[in-house]
This record gives structure tokens, C-alpha cells and sequence, in this order.
């Protein structure tokens, strides 16, 4: 079975330390550009900005899906529960100002700005499979800041064993968070182990395919665990707290049977009405040009060399 | 109310005309789904399409009898039609989980049959409709006589592992299934209270009379 590898990088590819440096300058002088813009009136539009990133290892050797099923293919209740709904439902949400606030069991408990953070950490490139809980994948250019940076800077305490994320409750901008039929409780929230959050996959997402993310995918901030089942990528977050006690997680309240805390991605624990064994990639093109393509589903979704380690003597199954 | 006297040959022409559009939702979005129009899940939207449609078509051959007893409108002349519509889109909806979904894995086909309820209840429905689909012509109403109509209350048990098979399938209920599970415990309804309902209307009428 083929398991994940990072690719080995040339030399020539990794940015030159002078270059990257002049990167977070260029950012910062970008991120006044785009306050000074919102001030001029651009404010409350699903824009995206360019966004530099720098290259990693992290970069599966598979086809990207193509941008526009990423950003119209997507998972976000707080919009709507059909597919498309967040694509075009989400235009009136305001990704800018925002603060995530990170607190709980921290020495130097903190607020911050978003466009601050992506001039402030490194912003890096990372191609991640993404695997649905639903039975399909993809492929995304990624452009995020590895969590355990964010955690390195707030200084967790000793006790703090676990981080739960929150994200944004926002009725009037987002239609699924009102109405009669609400799959779930408002706020979403998910967490990790600490251990799980510190890993270097873990990434918090600020854009996609090289430009900040759109409201449909998470906006302005996302989780990404690229082992772990698409739903415990939380979008548009507002708040990450160290805990000492597992957190609570939105779809292992709604259906604790179906869905566990850890959600690994394993083919052999299959969901209790479906099968994980493979998964359809989605790539474009009809039924005939590709989109159909079955491929089995990979342990730990193809990243079990990195990760497998977290779960050592683990019962997976009980687990899920 | 009162629907317009039609000829024979324009009540011909019109179930003919309810078949060509009946099947234009499946076939548009087979041609979409073929030529790389629908985004995302192609197979996955085509296939629910399909399921969806049957659904619909089900519940308004089931709501033909409702509607001549409560609203005097009688469209009792189109639910064949109906019916044999719900069971091809059924019958497309299946081709589609065996060939472009599964990829004609058998394997895994007859393990999620036997292993995931909502499957079963599926297919269970399927198996419940090919006799009513067979028996859909007058030859059969002719032959089969008083059986005929004892054969076709499987409708019954079909439109509710139909709708079982859809809200199982579903990640989370929403408004769309929630309509469906309303729509279907309705029409069942109804026929628990057709037969006292019937018997006092005619009563009534007796007395009147």
C-alpha cells in the first residue's frame, strides 16, 4: 500500500532567509493595503487577496482539485446544508475586522488580528488530502500557519491537555444559523489533543490556491488536520482555548455513535451506514473524464508514517 | 373543482406528454452530469437526482386517490404513468449506485446491501416495485381481477422504506427529508382513515337522499 513520504526539497527551492524576510515586511505593507482599502468601502465582500506563502515539504505528489470545486463544493452548516449553499450563500459574510482569541490554560493568554498573524508567522504552502467523512477526497493547495507556532507564542501550561476551537455565531450573516430546520447548535466546535494540535501537519488555514480563503471555506481562519476527517476542520474561528479535559466536538454531539472524538480517517472502521473503505476524488470533468474515479481510502488518509505514532496502543475502533 | 373533459385521444396524448416530461429531469441531468456541469459530485448529485425524483413521483401517484375523495379532482387517468415514472427513476437510480458510484464492485455492493440498512431498504424497494411495474397494464388488471388491487397496496410498504432509504442516507435531517417524512405519513394516514371516512360520507348521502 503506498504510504505519504514529505518529497525531499532542492535547495533552490526553499526561499532564501534575506528573501523571506523582506516577504513579511512586503505582508505587513500588504495587510496596511488591504485595511486601507476596507476603509475606502470594500469591507463585507467575499474577496480574496493574493497571499504569499512559503513552499514546505508537506506536498502530496497527487493532481490538485481544480479551485472552483473547492470553492463551490463545500461542508459549512452555518450557510446551508446543501453543497452549494455556502458558495452562494456566504457574499454578505465579513471575514475583516477580525481576533481569534487564544486563552484557557495559557501563561500569555491573547487576541489576534488576523491580518497581524499572516504577517506575523510564517504562512506556508502545504498540498493536503482532504478526506470527507462522506466518502470523498480531495486534493488542496493549502496556505496556513502551522498551529503548534500560535501555541509556542501564547505558552500553554503544564496542565492543559487538550485545545477546543469555537467558531463565529453570526445569524444575520450566516442563513443556516437561523430558520426552523438547524442541523446543530451554534456555536460549531471541535477540538484535538494537544499532542495532535503541536503535531506539524496541523495547520491553521488562511487561504487557498495562493490567496486568502473565501467565505465558503473557512474564512478568514481554518483548522486543517489532514489525517483527521473534514469535519474537524472548523471554519471561521473565533476562539481557541487550552483545556485540561477533552473538549466538545458539534457532530460527536449530534450522532456520538457515528462520530468520535478522534476521527481518524481508517478505512476499517467503517461509519455506522456507510462504508470508509474507498473514497471518489473529485476532479472535474463528467462522468466519463475522471470524477468517478473510486480509490481506497488510505490509514491516517496517507499521512499514517507521520502520524500512526500519536495513537500507539490505541484501540482505533473504540476510538473512532 | 373540475379538471377540462378531455377526448379519449387527448387523455391518450396527455399521458404521453406527462411521460416526456417526467423524464426530463432525469435526463437533463444525466446530459449535465455527462458534460462536466455540475460541480463537485457529479455522480453523487446525478444519483440523488434520480433517487429524488422517484420519491416525488411516488408520492403523487399515492396522492391521486386523496385528492378525488377530498377535492373532487379526479387524475386517476395518469397514475400509471406516475407509478411506471417512479419505477424507472428508481431503476436509473440504481444503475447509477451500481455502475458509476460503486464501479461495479460486487463485492462491495452485495456486502453494503446486506450490511447498511438504508441499502436494504432500498433495494428491498426496488424488489417491492418490479411486480407493480410488471403488472402495470390493463391485460394484467383484467387478469389478475380483485388480486390486482391486493397487489398494489405494496405501494404502501414501498413509499415508506422509500422514504426510510432517503432520511438514513443523510448525514443530518433537514427541512428537504423532513417534508418528505411529512408528505408520505400523510398519504399513509389518509388510507387509515379512508374506509370510516368513506362509509359516513355515504351514509350522509343515504340519508339525504
Amino acid at each position: 500500500m503506498p504510504v505519504y513520504r514529505p518529497p525531499r526539497i532542492a535547495s533552490s527551492e526553499i526561499t532564501p532567509e534575506d528573501v523571506y524576510l523582506n516577504r513579511r515586511r512586503f505582508m505587513q505593507a500588504a495587510a496596511g493595503a488591504a485595511a486601507g482599502s476596507i476603509a475606502l468601502g470594500a469591507a463585507g465582500t467575499a474577496r480574496a487577496e493574493p497571499l504569499t506563502a512559503k513552499p514546505s515539504a508537506y506536498k502530496v505528489n497527487e493532481p490538485m482539485t481544480p479551485e472552483k470545486i473547492v470553492t463551490s463544493y463545500n461542508n459549512f452548516y452555518e450557510f446551508g446544508t446543501n453543497k452549494a449553499d455556502p458558495v452562494n450563500n456566504s457574499a454578505p459574510f465579513k471575514p475583516r475586522p477580525w481576533t481569534v482569541v487564544v486563552d484557557g490554560l495559557v501563561n500569555k493568554p491573547q487576541t489576534f488580528d488576523i491580518d497581524k498573524m499572516i504577517a506575523e508567522f510564517p504562512v506556508e504552502e502545504r498540498v493536503y488530502r482532504m478526506r470527507c467523512v462522506e466518502a470523498w477526497s480531495m486534493v488542496i493547495p493549502w496556505d496556513g500557519i502551522p498551529l503548534a507556532a500560535l501555541l509556542d507564542k501564547v505558552e500553554p501550561l503544564g496542565s492543559a491537555k487538550y485545545v477546543a476551537f469555537e467558531t463565529i455565531v453570526r445569524p444575520e450573516e450566516m442563513p443556516g444559523q437561523t430558520g426552523l430546520f438547524q442541523p446543530m447548535k451554534w456555536p460549531y466546535v471541535e477540538g484535538l489533543r494537544l499532542d495532535e494540535a503541536r503535531h506539524p501537519l496541523t495547520l491553521l488555514a488562511v487561504g487557498l490556491y495562493g490567496q486568502t480563503l473565501k467565505n465558503q471555506n473557512g474564512a478568514p481562519i481554518r483548522l486543517v488536520v489532514p489525517w483527521k476527517y473534514g469535519f474537524k476542520g472548523i471554519k471561521s474561528i473565533v476562539r481557541i482555548s487550552l483545556t485540561e479535559h477533552q473538549p466538545p466536538n458539534s457532530w460527536n454531539i449530534l450522532q456520538p455513535n457515528e462520530y468520535g472524538f478522534y476521527a481518524n480517517v481508517n478505512p476499517e472502521v467503517d461509519h455506522p451506514r456507510w462504508s470508509q473503505a474507498t473514497e471518489r476524488r473529485l476532479g472535474g470533468g463528467g462522468f466519463f473524464g475522471g470524477s468517478a474515479e473510486q480509490r481506497p481510502t488510505l490509514p491516517f488518509n496517507g499521512y499514517a508514517e507521520e502520524v500512526a505514532g500519536l495513537y500507539a496502543g490505541m484501540d482505533l475502533r473504540k476510538n473512532f | 373543482m373540475a379538471l377540462p373533459k378531455l377526448s379519449p385521444r387527448g387523455r391518450e396524448t396527455s399521458i404521453w406528454l406527462l411521460y416526456a416530461l417526467g423524464f426530463i429531469p432525469g435526463l437533463w441531468g444525466f446530459y449535465q452530469g455527462a458534460t462536466g456541469q455540475i460541480a463537485g459530485d457529479p455522480v453523487r448529485v446525478f444519483e440523488h437526482l434520480l433517487g429524488l425524483w422517484a420519491l416525488r413521483f411516488l408520492c403523487l401517484g399515492l396522492a391521486v386517490t386523496p385528492l378525488r375523495d377530498l377535492a373532487g379532482v379526479n387524475l386517476i387517468a395518469w397514475r400509471r404513468a406516475l407509478g411506471l415514472l417512479a419505477f424507472w427513476y428508481v431503476l436509473a437510480h440504481f444503475t447509477v449506485y451500481l455502475t458509476l458510484d460503486r464501479g461495479l464492485q460486487f463485492g462491495t455492493i452485495l456486502a453494503d446491501i446486506a450490511k447498511r440498512p438504508y441499502i436494504t431498504l432500498g433495494m428491498a424497494g426496488l424488489l417491492m416495485l418490479v411486480p407493480l411495474a410488471i403488472t402495470s397494464n390493463r391485460w394484467s388488471i383484467r387478469r389478475l381481477g380483485s388480486r390486482w388491487n391486493k397487489l398494489h397496496k405494496l405501494v404502501y410498504p414501498i413509499l415508506i422504506v422509500s422514504v426510510l432509504h432517503y432520511a438514513l442516507s443523510l448525514k443530518s435531517i433537514t427541512a428537504e427529508p423532513v417534508f418528505y417524512i411529512v408528505t408520505a405519513t400523510v398519504l399513509l394516514g389518509y388510507r387509515l382513515v379512508r374506509t370510516p371516512l368513506m362509509a359516513r360520507r355515504r351514509n350522509r348521502r343515504n340519508q339525504t337522499a
